[in-house]
């Protein structure tokens, strides 16, 4: 065997030791979420029981229903505009500053961009409902699929549009049939992010919902039940999001995966 | 023949660069023309106008009569081929050569038996479900070629076809390059800086500085009788000698007359040009009076083949020349550096070139 040496055990100790650092409480979340008893101090067996108390409760359907609508149609606006975004960028070569707006929505504090949208409605004198968080969403999640798409644009050899043209296509004809198929992994994997940061976005949603549970999503549920102390469900119920928080981001790395330039 | 592109003082600015710098020229039917020049001369630009993707800020350009300008670029009968290809990395080969087709509503069996064809005529066949990055260097621009030409284009531009394929591999090309052109009877243009590239190709040539076309013509003519001392020195090997034109040759600094034939005219600042392969070597004086002979100085020798390229000093008009011999003459036999010796060429071999700018120097 080969013999490894002091500092390489003791780098490969650190390295356990942030692991275990970051997914430690994770990791007894989700052991928790099958405990039996529902205490946190006590193991007494194996159990789906708190997934199953999950599935009768209507409040949670409810906000359940309300993210999937504020994710899906915040996904697809932001992914749309954001893509056409990104395409004008890279085609206009603005100057920096200007390019630099662009991830702005990314930096600003998640609660400031919440109290602005939150005095903006307010301005407008809009009636904030679900339709308010949809908007809010649309903001930012539009930057996280321009910098996703123009990450993609990066290696888009330009002359291919011309070759399609070339061979008789209109600009339109070209842009469905050459440049989204060829950008479509960067597409989607911007759509996934997208999507993912809206089912777990919390603050905003928070600021700019409207009163009652027609309004309130699934993490805002989640805070209202928790000031009420942890409850097994909730551990189930986190374990969930973030199983599906995880699959979509795999799914999205895996898709925009860098391809063997031609 | 008949002319096929017709251009009339065609400009182009970039900016405050100049692009195109009134271009006129006539490309005939059936016809293998080279734009040649040294990068940022405005060939590429030039075929970009032909293609559609830069619109000229002044001047013509018609096609079988027609005003070319007036059409877009995705309803012309030109098709390109890309420096860089430009096959579409998510269709495979077969879709990449038929897309063309598509966009004209070729379908059904008509389109697989042009597809098919277009790629047995670059030898491509049974390549039809490969990706692009499935593909060598080599394939890609075969691919590339027959999606160009599958609809039949009036003429077919190609930017650097050869340029980034390895040496060998483009020497080949060139060949199937010109056997396609007369296969295919397509009017061929082609872009290239690479001078042998387009002597060896190209029916005509436009040799193109600045915007500007310096000289077009076969090319033996632009070889054998450059316009000025730009084409000179770009096509091919050239000696330079700076002096003064007489009625009867070029006069250098000294006094000395070296003869050149019917290029008389009045006394103007002049260099005499003469191709290296005409320079023949001697030890001694060189007896027959007619010719012009120089005394020089052997600075470098390098072997290649059938050629000895000889570099020499020649004191007398201050100039570094060179030299090809060929490896058997007796009169190079022991030749070393540091050497003094006779070059000499008949006048017939010179030419006389106007002398203007710096920049010749």
């Amino acid at each position: 065997m080969a013999r490894v040496r002091p500092e390489r055990q003791a780098l490969r100790a650190h390295a356990a030791l942030v692991y275990l650092f970051l997914y430690g409480p994770i990791a007894v979340l989700v052991v928790l979420s099958f405990n039996e008893s529902g205490l946190p101090t006590a193991w007494t067996g194996f159990s789906t029981r708190w997934y199953s108390a999950l599935a009768g409760a209507a409040d949670i359907h409810r906000a359940v229903l309300n993210t999937l609508i504020v994710a899906v149609s915040a996904t697809a606006v932001a992914t749309a505009l954001g893509t056409l975004l990104a395409l004008g960028l890279e085609r206009l070569k603005p100057r920096a500053w200007i390019d630099g707006l662009m991830f702005v929505p990314m930096i600003v504090p998640d609660i400031v961009l919440a109290i602005a949208l939150l005095s903006f409605y307010t301005l407008l004198e809009m009636t904030l409902g679900l339709h308010s968080i949809v908007f809010s969403h649309i903001v930012f999640n539009i930057a996280f699929v321009a910098v996703v798409v123009r990450a993609r644009l990066r290696n888009f050899d330009k002359s291919i549009v011309e070759a399609s043209i070339d061979l008789g296509a209109s600009e339109m004809g070209t842009f469905w049939r050459i440049t989204l198929p060829v950008i479509a992994p960067g597409v989607i994997a911007g759509a996934l992010i997208a999507f993912t940061l809206s089912i777990d976005e919390f603050v905003i949603a928070f600021f700019t919902a409207g009163a009652g549970p027609s309004s309130t999503t699934f993490p805002m549920l989640i805070y209202s039940m928790i000031r009420f102390g942890v409850t097994p469900e909730i551990n189930a119920i986190a374990t969930i999001v973030l199983f599906v928080s995880f699959t979509l981001i795999l799914i999205s790395q895996r898709i925009n995966r860098p391809v063997s330039k031609p | 023949m008949s002319a096929v592109i017709e251009m009339h003082g065609v400009s182009k600015r970039f900016g405050a660069a100049i692009a195109l710098d009134e271009v006129s020229l006539t490309i005939r039917e059936n016809e293998f023309y080279a734009l040649l020049g040294p990068s940022g001369c405005g060939k590429t630009t030039l075929l970009r106008v032909l293609a559609g993707f830069e619109t000229p800020d002044e001047g013509d350009v018609s096609l079988d009569g027609k005003d070319l300008l007036a059409i877009r670029p995705n309803r012309r009968p030109v098709n390109m081929m890309f420096q860089s290809y430009a096959l579409f990395p998510h269709l495979n080969v077969f879709n990449n050569v038929a897309y063309g087709l598509r966009m004209d509503r070729v379908r059904g069996s008509e389109l697989k038996q042009r597809t098919r064809d277009a790629l047995a005529m670059v030898q491509l066949d049974g390549l039809e479900s490969r990706r692009p990055n499935q593909l060598s260097g080599g394939q890609r621009q075969r691919v590339a070629l027959a999606r160009a030409l599958v609809k039949h284009p009036r003429v077919l531009l190609l930017d650097e076809p050869l340029g980034s394929l390895d040496k060998k591999l483009r020497g080949q090309m060139q060949f199937e390059l010109k056997r396609l052109q007369h296969v295919v009877g397509i009017t061929f243009i082609v872009v290239t800086h690479d001078q042998e590239e387009a002597l060896e190709m190209a029916d005509r040539i436009a040799l193109m500085r600045d915007g500007r076309i310096e000289q077009e013509g076969t090319p033996e003519e632009l070889y054998e009788r450059p316009a000025n001392h730009f084409v000179a020195d770009f096509i091919g090997d050239m000696n330079f000698f700076a002096g003064t034109r007489t009625a009867d040759g070029v006069r250098l600094e000294t006094g000395t007359i070296l003869r050149s034939h019917g290029d008389a005219g009045v006394e103007s600042p002049a260099w005499l040009a003469v191709r290296p392969e005409k320079l023949a070597i001697a030890q001694a004086q060189p007896t027959r009076a007619e010719d012009n002979a120089l005394e020089a100085e052997v600075i470098d020798i390098s072997y290649s083949g059938q050629h000895l390229s000889i570099r020499l000093r020649i004191p007398e008009a201050d100039a570094l020349v060179l030299a090809k011999v060929d490896t058997a003459d007796p009169n190079v036999a022991g030749i070393e550096r540091g050497q003094a010796l006779w070059c000499y060429w008949p006048p017939s071999a010179s030419r006389i070139l106007p002398r203007e700018s710096q920049s010749e120097v």
